[in-house]
């Protein structure tokens, strides 16, 4: 029989069962003897105690800068525990949480901006705390930090994109689209976490359920991507929607802080990213009116690789040949979308690809049996980081 | 299916359902590669349940399947069944018993034709011969297993939760269900600069000619590779495919493929011969798979012939035929049955009472299909047929997209379909009724000897 194995998914799973309250101190007595002290300037931290027991804590903050500042109670990966923003300067506020076993960090972020400056701390007691693998917890960092990224860079561009739709120009909406998708494409299975978000932003019109009205219900780019290319007309609708999308995806980035991001959904959401691949973009009916298929294929591709990357070295260790693989199956597919490339490949985050109306049938085998062959053992990648 | 030929089929071996024409020889090249446990179970999801009997199956023994059964194995005298000596065992043998997939010649051409099909070609993607080598060697693996009944590496719920499993599991629970999986190598896999293999092209290794009437489609014609898969039960039959395809993704990828839903040939000569799709028995004559002399003659490439790799294997031709049903079903009785050279009741050719009467030939239209078939017009020319109907839904114009997916074995297609493919392109008059539309070409390397065997093997070393 199989073996009984302690891996970093159970360790992730134990920490979703831990209740976070964030905001304002919910006790009247907050601020009190039991409160750990967070002094925050321009360019210090300081905390009262490192360690602390588990269970019901209390940060009591000040702002002795001169910014305005956030303060973070942070997993080792990266993942919010609480947190509170517009601390101004020279105010205090208070933070409070339930707090489990084991390491945190706490982070003030002058400015609101950066990583801000950390505090190691521990809560003690209160049970075993989980076993926790910091090679796999820097990873899940350096991959949360990536979505964050790509939702700061996603988001100009959806403005960009949206201004050009609410002022009607329509063959400047046209060009702006595709770009406006990328960071979105590279990221979408954390953004599918969230639930309602990804229905708003990315639905395509049969996506929509029995009694929902398209007039009414359907929301976000592919709305305006059939105004755009098939009706060829931005109603006032459209321009409302165009606002609509920028706020979704404003939320889509607050949300990347608090994202449920583990070793094991950063290598499913690699895989998820090809089936998306495989089941929409080969097939043509992601972008059926703008035919930019090829430019989300891409941008989902190089979401896998990252993924890939950051859970390299871990993979490696368990799967060297599994490790091998992949390395020449992203290769392998990368230089076939290439061949479709019709931008100059300066600008590492806005690409052109040939309209995917022009890709033949044997063309788009190709390509389609090009990402069975990097989808199969990627489907393993879980397994070999868990090991 | 009938008594006799359950007898014949569930016997292993085409040698055991054949008690007048014994041939110890044969019968022992298969009989020192039978597996060593060919009784019936359901297949295993997992790889630990792998020794797990079963009592399914075993009433059997009462029924037709195993009486006529045990009478083959009695007469042949020492089969895979016979060799078990448990007459439980030889008593389960129903539809769902394993066929052996070691011995001299690969299963699933002179085998009992098992009712389902799932044949696929593929394209090989990977120009490495290493890689090449390396699948052939994982698919032998995994169609030893499968044939076996078993499922692929570690079972259809593992090894672990957070990887897919192994196996894709729609085949658990499920009979052997005779499973045969045959390999072939299309001509393309000969292409210079591929895999250094241009030398080992056989000669007889042709590209089809265009033959009149041919509306043939690129994307289901060719492949670099072929995987015939037999079986009782379609699922089985797809499993098979579903599972060598997805250990191919990165090395091969499937060109196309086709389902087929019932046997037109029976490689077992005393059963009820099967009908096509126009209603009509067809293949009445086909090489019997326990004649072993016709096997030697028509069938297998002999050691002399060459190359060296293939002695022992075969050419096999593909055709997909479809078949224009609905003009067919219009057309009066007289038409049609001169049209085959046959009565349509009992499948006797023109002026005959039975169906295995021998023909007269010049009784028959010219144009008539038996006729132009027939090896007499072809210099003795015979082909193993092991065809299976298709019907893949409505063309789109509210037309069954229906026919015959045509398979033929034999030893050199120069001299056996060409020549016959050649005349009745020209001259059947069935050719008002048919199109094909699909074709491949492919040599059949010998069987895999034993379980440190590989298909290619000869091929590659």
């Amino acid at each position: 029989m199989r073996p009984v194995r302690l891996c970093a998914v159970s360790a992730a799973l134990a920490a979703i069962s831990l209740a976070a309250v964030s905001g304002c101190a919910e006790k009247a007595d907050a601020g009190g003897e039991g409160a750990i002290k967070v002094t925050a300037t321009d360019d210090s931290c300081e905390v009262s105690r490192k360690t602390f027991p588990a269970g019901h804590v209390q940060l009591a903050v000040e702002n002795k800068g001169s910014k305005v500042t956030e303060v973070y109670v942070l997993y080792p990966d990266g993942r919010i525990v609480t947190e509170r923003e517009n601390i101004g300067a020279g105010t205090k506020a208070e933070v409070t949480a339930e707090i489990k076993a084991g390491d945190y960090e706490i982070a003030c972020k002058p400015g609101m901006k950066g990583d801000g400056i950390r505090q190691k701390v521990e809560a003690t007691g209160g049970g075993k705390p989980a076993k926790r693998d910091p090679k796999l917890d820097a990873a899940v960092s350096a991959y949360r930090d990536y979505v964050l990224e790509q939702a700061e860079l996603t988001l100009p561009k959806a403005e960009k994109f949206a201004e050009a739709v609410k002022a009607g120009e329509l063959e400047k909406a046209k060009k702006l689209y595709a770009p406006s998708r990328i960071g979105w494409e590279r990221t979408e299975p954390v953004a599918e976490s969230f639930g309602t978000l990804d229905p708003k932003v990315d639905l395509r019109e049969d996506g929509l359920e029995d009694g929902q009205d398209p007039e009414k219900d359907w929301t976000g780019w592919h709305r305006l991507e059939k105004s755009l290319w098939k009706n060829k007309k931005i109603t006032t609708t459209d321009k409302k929607l165009a606002d609509q999308l920028v706020k979704d995806l404003t939320t889509w980035q607050e949300k990347v802080g608090k994202a449920e991001i583990t070793p094991t959904s950063m290598a499913n959401g690699a895989k998820e990213l090809l089936d998306e691949v495989a089941t929409g973009k080969v097939t043509g009916e992601e972008e059926r009116y703008s035919h930019t298929d090829l430019v989300d294929f891409k941008a989902n591709v190089e979401g896998a690789h990252k993924s890939y990357e950051l859970l390299e070295p871990v993979a490696k260790k368990n799967d060297a040949a599994l490790v091998k693989e992949l390395d020449t199956q992203f290769a392998a597919l990368d230089e076939l979308l290439d061949t479709y490339r019709e931008d100059d490949g300066k600008d590492a985050d806005e690409y052109a690809f040939t309209s995917y109306d022009e890709v033949g049938k044997d063309e788009r085998k190709k390509l389609s049996d090009g990402v069975n062959a990097l989808a199969e053992p990627l489907s393993k990648l879980a397994a070999a980081v868990v090991k | 299916m009938t008594a006799e030929e359950e007898s014949n089929s569930t016997g292993q071996s085409p040698e055991a359902g054949s008690p007048d024409v014994p041939e110890p020889a044969a019968r022992q090249e298969r009989e020192a590669a039978a597996e060593p446990d060919p009784e019936p179970r359901p297949r295993d999801g997992q790889a630990e349940t792998v020794g797990t009997r079963s009592s399914v199956g075993r009433r059997a023994l009462l029924g037709w399947g195993g009486a006529g059964l045990a009478l083959g194995a009695v007469a042949a005298g020492g089969t895979a069944t016979a060799l078990h000596n448990d007459e439980a065992d030889a008593g389960s043998a129903s539809a769902g018993q394993a066929v052996p997939f070691h011995g001299a010649h690969q299963a699933g051409i002179s085998t009992a034709v098992p009712d389902r099909l799932h044949f696929a070609a593929f394209d090989v993607t990977t120009e490495d011969r290493d890689e090449l080598i390396q699948l052939l060697k994982d698919w032998t693996t995994a169609a030893a297993r499968m044939t076996a009944g078993h499922a692929v590496g570690e079972g259809a719920f593992g090894p672990v939760p957070e990887s897919p499993p192994d196996d894709t599991g729609e085949a658990a629970g499920l009979k052997p269900s005779r499973l045969t999986l045959t390999v072939g190598f299309g001509s393309s896999l000969f292409d210079k600069d591929r895999f250094g293999l241009a030398e080992q092209r056989p000669e007889a290794l042709v590209d089809l000619p265009a033959f009149p009437g041919d509306k043939l489609e690129k994307a289901r014609s060719g492949g670099d590779l072929c995987v015939q898969a037999c079986a009782d039960d379609p699922q089985v039959a797809v499993h098979a495919i579903r599972n060598l395809a997805r250990i191919a993704f990165g090395k091969a990828a499937i060109r196309w493929s086709q389902l087929g839903f019932g046997k037109t040939s029976s490689t077992t000569p005393d059963a009820q011969t099967p009908r096509n799709m126009f209603g009509f028995k067809d293949g009445t004559r086909n090489v019997s798979g326990s004649d072993k002399k016709a096997l030697d003659e028509h069938v297998w490439v002999a050691e002399k012939e060459g190359p060296a790799w293939l002695a022992g294997g075969s050419y096999l031709v593909a055709r997909r035929i479809r078949m224009h049903i609905e003009t067919w079903d219009r057309t009066s009785l007289k038409e049609q049955e001169d049209i085959f050279g046959r009565d349509k009741r009992e499948g006797a050719p023109v002026g005959k009472a039975k169906e295995h009467d021998e023909p007269f030939l010049k009784a028959m239209l010219p144009t008539s299909h038996v006729r132009l078939a027939h090896p007499d017009a072809h210099n003795g020319a015979r082909i193993l047929r092991r065809g299976y109907s298709f019907t893949d839904g409505t063309d789109g114009l509210g037309r069954l997209d229906a026919g015959l997916f045509f398979l033929a074995y034999q030893r050199d297609v120069r001299r056996g379909f060409i020549p016959i493919q050649r005349s009745l392109a020209r001259h059947d008059a069935l050719n008002e009724y048919i199109q094909h539309v699909g074709s491949a070409l492919f040599a059949i390397p010998p069987g895999v000897r034993d379980k440190d065997d590989w298909w290619g093997r000869e091929l590659f070393s």
